[in-house]
C-alpha cells in the first residue's frame, strides 16, 4: 500500500513535471510586428523579452504563461523611428516600460494547432486577444510560433495626429515565436 | 536633319525638369521636417514622382535613340560641342542614378517603394541601417550633382540665347515661333 502511494506520488511529480514553469530560450526566440505605412508593409521587433512558460500540450487547459516585453528594446531598423515610437505619443516607454501578455486559456483547434487567450496590456490599456499558434518540436527544443492581430488605437499607441490610419494602420500583425526546452 | 527639336522632344525635356526641379525641392523640404504622418506621406509622394521620372527619363532616352537631337550651331568651337554633349550624357546620368539611389536608400532603410500606394516595386536590398546611411548620403549628393548640372545647362542655354545669340535656347521653347527649318 505504501509502495502505490509512492508510485502514485512519482506519477503526479511526473505529471506535474511536465507542466513545470520554464523560461524561453531567448537566442531562438522573436517578437517582430508588421505596420503598414502608407500602405506599406514595415517590420519591426523587440529584441528583449522574457517569458514564463507552463505549457503541456497534453493538456492545454492547464496552460500558464506570462509575456513581459521590454519596450524600450524596440528596433525598427533607424534611431529616428525608434526614438519616436519610444516617446509619449506611441509606447511611452519611460512611463510604461513593459508590454505584457498573461495566456488565462489555451484551447487545441487542430493537432499540433492551438489557441491562446488572454490579457494583452500595453501603456497601460488591457485588451483580451487570441493567438493562435502551431507547436512543433525537434532536437529537445518545442517551439510555440503564431501571430495575431491588434488594433493600435485601442491602446492609445500612436495619438495625436498620428492617430490618423491613412498613413499608419490601425492594425499591427504580432509574429511571435518561442522556444522552449523540451521535457522528453 | 531639322534644325528643331519634335514636339515629342519638348514636352519630354520640360515635363522632366519640371518634375526634377520640383522633387529636388520637395525633397530638401520633407527631410527637415520632424517626423508626423505628413513627413511620411510627403516622403511617399517623393518617392512615386522620383519613380515617374525615372520612366520618363528611360522612355525619353528610348525615344531619342530613334529621333537623334538636331546638330548643335556650326559656330561653336569644337571643345564647346564636347563640352554640351558631355553635359546631356552626364544629365540623363544622373536622371537614372537619383531616383535609383532613393529607392535602394528607401529598400536599405527598411520601407520598400510602392508607387502610386499600388505597385510594389521589388527591394533589391534588404534592411541595413549602415547601408542606408551611406545610400542617404549617395542620393543627397548625387542630387546636389544633378542640381548643379542643371544650373550649368541652364546658364549654358542662356549664355547661346544672350551672348552667342543663336537659337539654342529658342528651338527647346514649347511655345516659341519656329523659325527656318
Amino acid at each position: 500500500m505504501r509502495r502505490l502511494a509512492a508510485i502514485a506520488a512519482c506519477a503526479c511529480a511526473l505529471a506535474f513535471a511536465a507542466e513545470a514553469p520554464q523560461k524561453i530560450i531567448a537566442a531562438k526566440s522573436t517578437i517582430r510586428f508588421v505596420t503598414k505605412q502608407m500602405n506599406v508593409p514595415v517590420e519591426g521587433a523587440f529584441r528583449k523579452f522574457d517569458a514564463t512558460v507552463a505549457f503541456d500540450p497534453a493538456r492545454p487547459e492547464a496552460t500558464k504563461a506570462q509575456f513581459d516585453v521590454d519596450l524600450g528594446s524596440i528596433d525598427l531598423g533607424n534611431t529616428e523611428g525608434e526614438t519616436e515610437a519610444k516617446g509619449k505619443a506611441w509606447l511611452n516607454v519611460p512611463a510604461f516600460p513593459q508590454a505584457k501578455f498573461v495566456a488565462s486559456s489555451v484551447k487545441q483547434v487542430a493537432p499540433g494547432r492551438y489557441e491562446a487567450s488572454g490579457a494583452l496590456t500595453i501603456k497601460g490599456t488591457t485588451q483580451t486577444i487570441a493567438a493562435p499558434f502551431t507547436l512543433a518540436e525537434s532536437g529537445g527544443i518545442r517551439t510555440v510560433e503564431g501571430q495575431f492581430t491588434m488594433k493600435r488605437l485601442a491602446f492609445r499607441i500612436g495619438e495625436g495626429t498620428w492617430s490618423d490610419t491613412d498613413t499608419v494602420a490601425d492594425e499591427i500583425v504580432v509574429k511571435f515565436r518561442f522556444a522552449l526546452p523540451s521535457n522528453r | 536633319m531639322t534644325s528643331g527639336y519634335t514636339r515629342t522632344a519638348i514636352t519630354f525635356h520640360w515635363i522632366l525638369a519640371a518634375l526634377i526641379i520640383a522633387n529636388i525641392a520637395f525633397g530638401l523640404y520633407t527631410v527637415d521636417l520632424p517626423l508626423s504622418p505628413q513627413k511620411l506621406r510627403y516622403f511617399s509622394w517623393h518617392k512615386w514622382t522620383g519613380v515617374t521620372i525615372f520612366l520618363l527619363a528611360a522612355a525619353r532616352l528610348l525615344w531619342r535613340l530613334g529621333h537623334p537631337a538636331p546638330a548643335l550651331p556650326s559656330a561653336m568651337r569644337p571643345w564647346e560641342k564636347r563640352a554640351a554633349h558631355a553635359v546631356h550624357a552626364l544629365l540623363y546620368a544622373l536622371f537614372f542614378a537619383a531616383p535609383l539611389t532613393g529607392w535602394l536608400f528607401s529598400s536599405a532603410a527598411g520601407f520598400q517603394t510602392v508607387y502610386l500606394g499600388l505597385v510594389p516595386i521589388p527591394d533589391l536590398l534588404s534592411k541595413n541601417e549602415d547601408l542606408a546611411e551611406v545610400l542617404k548620403i549617395a542620393h543627397h549628393w548625387i542630387n546636389y550633382a544633378l542640381a548643379g548640372v542643371i544650373v550649368l545647362h541652364a546658364a549654358a542655354a542662356l549664355k547661346h540665347h544672350f551672348v552667342d545669340r543663336d537659337d539654342v535656347l529658342a528651338r527647346m521653347l514649347p511655345l516659341a515661333r519656329r523659325t527656318g527649318a
